[in-house]
């Protein structure tokens, strides 16, 4: 331990910014803020003197509550704002919602934004810290240190581990930080899905790509199922949901047919009987729930350290 | 560097006893008593002091070791202490008990205005006493005095005092280090 200990980064924009010291660190603190949870008074005093405002120009539940109960845990101030009760909608641009919302004295935003690249855009016209809840198809940090953070609770150590991605990898920002978060921490990843749903050319990120559900599943220790994002899907890419259900949608029978014991994630929320049914997504395999309750601690540890950046 | 031996070998050992002592006349069956070491260095101390008590009086101390990096008052400011944390390890809720702390080395007085702020998150203690090794008196920043003291070093901010522990660096002893300019 060195007073060298903090994060490279200023901001949170996505995990290509962070090295490999920075997630361990960002693991290791999550982990004595989950004990912190788990005490008769879950609050610690350190950001008292810090406003951070919640920015959503898209819905989300878990993530935005997830970070609100994150801020309040470290005695922050917050305030939240959602898009579509605010005056986005009478044509105010981005960064001049921001500052007006800067002008209040806030230190942080935590923003989710449909278009990819928004947080870093921000991060260049404003000076306040940056966090990204999630910018298109692009990055959703957190939610792949939560993952990460979950997958080692089981585990341990993810150098050599194997994790599949199974599902809607091109409109899933989830998918690409969860590589790249994976990948810094020296784990293998595949992805597998239909053809029209795997990004051209992943595999130049040095990800194995599959079609075959079954190989996939009997390849991995770790299945994390995405959703079938269908708001974001503009043109057909499949015929049918039954019809990807039936060849990509994860079941008790698939599971009870694999020789081994794989753990099952998911992001959220979950189209239950289209990517994953529910006596799998309930089943002990699962660690969806645990991933939720995690997400809290992650985003503590997130919060925390870029805090203790500023000074 | 200059280095002046402060305490080692068999004076450690007796320093020690000594506040053992001190601790079972106050706590008895140590029934009512935790005993908790401030991280990063108090767990050493505690855990010591708790086989020493069992050999002494064959109570069994139920101990514990807290963190208080995130209720420190210096968070991000400048030159302030590093962001990670260490283990909170407490087992038990410490309502209506006695907590004892234990720390190496009480200098400003401002790890155990935090230790008290963090003891808060597992119940109200029904009183808190403070033990340490040593105690560098006049360098108090806030009104917190201890209860049991090992040894009292009179000593200039520039100074450091080391304490190390058998268990991890090989040898006991107490140093007390001056920077040459």
């Amino acid at each position: 331990m060195s007073s060298t200990e903090q994060l490279s980064t200023r901001h949170l924009l996505g995990i290509k910014d962070l090295n490999e010291q920075d997630i361990q660190l960002i693991l290791d603190t999550a982990s004595n803020f989950k004990d912190v949870l788990n005490r008769p008074i879950k609050k610690v005093p350190s950001l008292r003197d810090i406003t951070i405002a919640n920015v959503f120009f898209e819905n989300s539940t878990r993530t935005r509550l997830s970070f609100e109960l994150a801020e309040k845990r470290l005695s922050a101030d917050t305030i939240n704002f959602a898009a579509s009760s605010s005056s986005v909608s009478k044509g105010e641009t981005l960064i001049d919602t921001v500052n007006n919302i800067l002008a209040m004295k806030v230190d942080m935003i935590v923003m989710r934004h449909p278009y990819a690249g928004a947080g870093v855009f921000l991060s260049r016209h404003i000076d306040a810290q940056i966090v990204n809840a999630g910018d298109g198809a692009h990055e959703h940090p957190t939610q792949a240190l939560l993952d990460s953070f979950s997958i080692r609770e089981r585990l341990g150590d993810l150098a050599g581990k194997k994790v599949a991605i199974i599902g809607d990898v091109l409109h899933s920002r989830v998918a690409l930080s969860n590589i790249l978060c994976l990948q810094k921490q020296g784990a293998e990843v595949m992805v597998c899905g239909p053809t029209t749903l795997i990004p051209k050319y992943i595999s130049a990120l040095g990800v194995k790509v599959e079609h075959d559900l079954m190989k996939a599943l009997n390849w991995c220790d770790v299945a994390n199922m995405l959703r079938i994002q269908l708001e974001r899907q503009d043109i057909a890419y499949f015929p049918s949901l039954r019809e990807y259900s039936m060849l990509y949608g994860l079941n008790k029978q698939i599971l009870d047919s694999l020789d081994k014991e794989i753990i099952i994630m998911h992001p959220g929320p979950i189209n239950r009987g289209v990517e994953i049914t529910s006596d799998v997504a309930d089943s002990a395999h699962s660690i969806i729930l645990d991933q939720v309750e995690n997400g809290v601690a992650v985003r503590m540890a997130v919060l925390y350290l870029l805090a203790g950046k500023r000074g | 560097m200059k280095q002046s031996l402060l305490l080692d070998g068999p004076k450690f050992e007796i320093t020690l006893k000594r506040l053992c002592q001190q601790l079972i006349e106050n706590h008895g069956d140590f029934s009512d008593t935790v005993i908790i070491g401030v991280q990063p260095r108090g767990p050493y101390m505690a855990n010591r002091l708790r086989q020493e008590i069992k050999t002494i009086s064959g109570a069994d101390v139920q101990t514990g070791a807290l963190d208080i990096t995130f209720h420190r008052d210096d968070f991000r400011m400048k030159g302030s202490s590093p962001l990670q944390a260490s283990r909170t390890d407490i087992e038990f809720l410490v309502d209506d008990k006695v907590v004892v702390f234990v720390d190496d080395v009480l200098w400003t007085g401002r790890t155990i205005r935090s230790a008290m702020d963090a003891i808060q998150t597992f119940g109200r203690p029904k009183k808190i006493e403070l033990m340490v090794l040593v105690d560098r008196r006049f360098s108090r920043q806030l009104p917190i005095e201890p209860d049991y003291i090992g040894i009292q070093v009179d000593s200039i901010d520039a100074q450091k005092v080391i304490v190390s522990w058998k268990e991890t660096d090989q040898e006991d002893s107490i140093v007390l280090i001056t920077e040459e300019k």
